[in-house]
């Protein structure tokens, strides 16, 4: 976990970005989607950070963002001391070597057509003078790393299992010994056997190579197993920011609390004790005014409608962005 | 106890690969489902659950699909009926739900269209107004807030969760005494899979409707779930209620299972994984399927298919060995 002496690797500040829906007949955007908005963050070196919501909340979004895949409307990416918001795209590709992804879709991340050395190589192809030679040493190397054999490399992707996918797939991220992996939900394509051993190596690889995390994931009790620090995000917001004990001890969010209370436990002696949130998420077109959960939050009143609640810091490092912080739902 | 709804036995389903090849994605099944309660049948990708609940309603194609064993559904010989009969059956006596809401509804037909064209090819004479109110009342029942206007409505212009209440409804809207789930709340958000479940129940207790329950979530079985089986490629590995099977798991693989969930508030630096990845069809292991995988593994276990033999009060498992499984847990 990193301490306050020292420098954040990341530090996003006030990002925001929206996408155009519809057009009119003089080819303006009608509507607007909010993905992100006023989103701030800052992750320090060797901790895992992780963005949490349900689908529609921006945390992809987010990570998109960040590795400059898209361009952000508003607000600072402080990659390393360097603000990557703006720089062209030439200026971004050799910083990408240090932000690697992890993707979802174990199937749909891996070009079918290569072999699995040559995926794995192909970070290294770009973003080094390696030789061949180098390259094929280290890509074996790395097919150990994450437990798989060097003979493995002359396969193709469709001869492996979604788990050992994920495998290559962290090791193409590994290769250019990145400062950041931004894992966007890199497990949940996985069967619950399979998504222990991911977790585990994802652990593994973290401690050997002294890596920074940003975890993308829907799954709170993922989420809970693998970081240090937690953001919740809701309609491209975040609701609240805390320590891992914190968050899960302390939820302070009437959100994230209910978002707590609805995961199911796998444990039938447990009595089921779940806040049933009423209704939908509302369209990101048209994010309610104030805070934009207070549409289906049972302690929403009046103001909660007309004035955006601002971070508040409750506790050492723990930030809610609520009126009513610690209230029950 | 219960009257018995539907019970399978032996069931064995092939399908055709190549000219004289069959491969076996059931190998011979037994369970009951009573009325009234809710049964969990878990398992990993791959391990046959879906094409059991497939080969119960015979929705596979004829051509290349081989299904021998019994199927009883009130008396009724399922898999011997015609086919105008079992048209009868299905939607009327036993409706199925599926993952994918979204995929499962036709685009291009608004919801009435497609309520009114499961109600009224199960009950024929109804008047247009009847079909109506009874479209209406099947969306009520699923707490759909304006079934009025969602009646109008095109699928997209819903929410998941909404389509999947839409459903629901349509699989509930001929009052059948058997539901067929399969992974109803894998495509949703924990919210709204809270709500959705919350649902079943509900369905469950005012109807008495016996359901099948087809998930890889084991907090959603622990939650919702009386009785549990368990399957492992094709196979029945154990079968007991609830409370039993996750206080008393006999089966190595249940209980790598069950270990291998990540859990709220109970952090953990490593989760236990089963290793190795689950067999393919066509080149499954002699013996006990688990056996490469078990920990506990002898050479006895590959000669040998074990039989599910009854272990306990309504427990069954299939692993000679289970007495060493308990003692080292």
């Amino acid at each position: 976990m990193g301490d306050s002496s020292t420098a954040p690797l990341l530090s996003v500040r006030n990002l925001s970005k929206r996408f155009p829906v519809g057009k009119s007949f003089f080819g303006k955007p009608k509507k607007w989607v909010h993905a992100v908005n006023n989103v701030s963050f800052d992750i320090m070196p060797g901790e895992t950070f992780a963005l949490v919501g349900e689908s529609g909340c921006g945390k992809s979004t987010t990570s998109r963002l960040i590795n400059r895949l898209i361009t952000p409307d508003e607000g600072e990416i402080i990659f390393d001391g360097r603000d990557i918001a703006r720089i062209s795209e030439k200026e971004m590709r050799p910083l990408r070597a240090e932000m690697q992804m992890v993707f979802q879709d174990p199937y749909g991340s891996l070009s079918p057509r290569m072999r699995v050395q040559d995926i794995i190589g192909e970070p290294l192809l770009v973003h080094t003078n390696m030789s061949a030679g180098e390259r094929l040493k280290r890509v074996h190397e790395l097919l150990e790393v994450v437990g798989l054999s060097a003979a493995h490399g002359e396969r193709y992707p469709h001869e492996f299992s979604g788990g050992q996918r994920q495998r290559i797939g962290i090791a193409r991220a590994l290769s250019v010994n990145p400062k950041l992996i931004m894992a966007d939900e890199p497990v949940s394509a996985l069967d619950v056997s399979i998504q222990a051993q991911v977790l585990n190596l994802l652990r593994d690889v973290q401690e050997e190579y002294n890596l920074t995390y940003l975890f993308i994931s829907h799954d709170l009790a993922v989420v809970e197993m693998i970081s240090d620090r937690i953001a919740v995000m809701y309609l491209g917001s975040i609701m609240e920011v805390a320590p891992n004990e914190e968050l899960y001890g302390n939820p302070q969010h009437p959100y994230t609390q209910a978002l707590l209370s609805a995961v199911p436990v796998p444990d039938p002696e447990v009595e089921k004790k779940h806040v049933l949130i009423e209704g939908d998420l509302p369209s990101p077109t048209n994010i309610p005014s104030g805070c934009p959960f207070h549409t289906r939050c049972p302690l929403a009143t009046e103001r909660c409608s007309r004035e955006v609640p601002q971070p508040k810091e409750v506790a050492p490092g723990h930030f809610v962005s609520c009126h009513f912080p610690g209230k029950d739902i | 106890m219960a009257e018995t709804l539907l019970e399978v036995k032996d069931l064995k389903t092939e399908f055709k690969r190549g000219k004289k090849d069959w491969i076996t994605a059931v190998n011979g099944v037994s369970f009951q489902v009573r009325a009234g309660e809710i049964v969990g049948l878990v398992g990993e990708s791959g391990c046959g659950k879906s094409v059991t609940s497939l080969s119960v309603m015979r929705l596979h194609s004829k051509h290349n699909t081989r299904i021998t064993g019994e199927v009883t559904f009130e008396g009724k010989h399922l898999l011997e009926l015609k086919e105008p009969e079992m048209q009868e059956i299905r939607g009327n006596e036993i409706s199925m739900i599926f993952q994918e809401p979204m995929s499962a509804l036709d685009p291009i037909m608004r919801i009435e269209d497609q309520l009114t064209e499961a109600i009224s090819l199960h009950n024929q004479g109804l008047s247009k107004s009847e079909v109506h109110a009874r479209c209406v009342r099947a969306l009520k029942l699923v707490g759909i807030p304006e079934p009025e206007m969602t009646l109008r409505n095109y699928p997209h212009e819903l929410s998941g969760g909404m389509c999947q209440r839409v459903m629901i409804a349509m699989a509930m809207s001929c009052e059948p005494k058997l539901l067929i789930a399969d992974e109803p709340t894998t495509a949703l958000d924990v919210t709204i899979q809270a709500q959705i479940l919350a649902l079943m129940e509900q369905i469950r207790n005012e109807h008495n409707t016996g359901i099948l329950l087809i998930t890889h979530d084991l907090g959603v079985v622990a939650e919702t779930c009386s009785r549990v089986i368990v399957m492992y490629a094709g196979n029945i590995v154990e079968e007991a209620p609830v409370k039993e099977l996750f206080r008393n798991p006999h089966h190595p693989y249940t209980k790598g299972l069950i270990e291998s969930v990540p859990r709220l508030g109970r952090r953990v630096r490593r989760l236990p994984s089963i290793p190795g990845s689950v067999p393919d069809l066509s080149a499954m292991p002699s013996g006990c399927r688990f056996a490469p995988r078990c920990a506990y593994a002898r050479p006895e276990c590959s000669a040998r298919l074990p039989e599910l033999v009854e272990v306990g009060p309504d427990h069954k498992c299939a692993c000679p060995f289970y007495a060493n499984v308990r003692k080292e847990a």
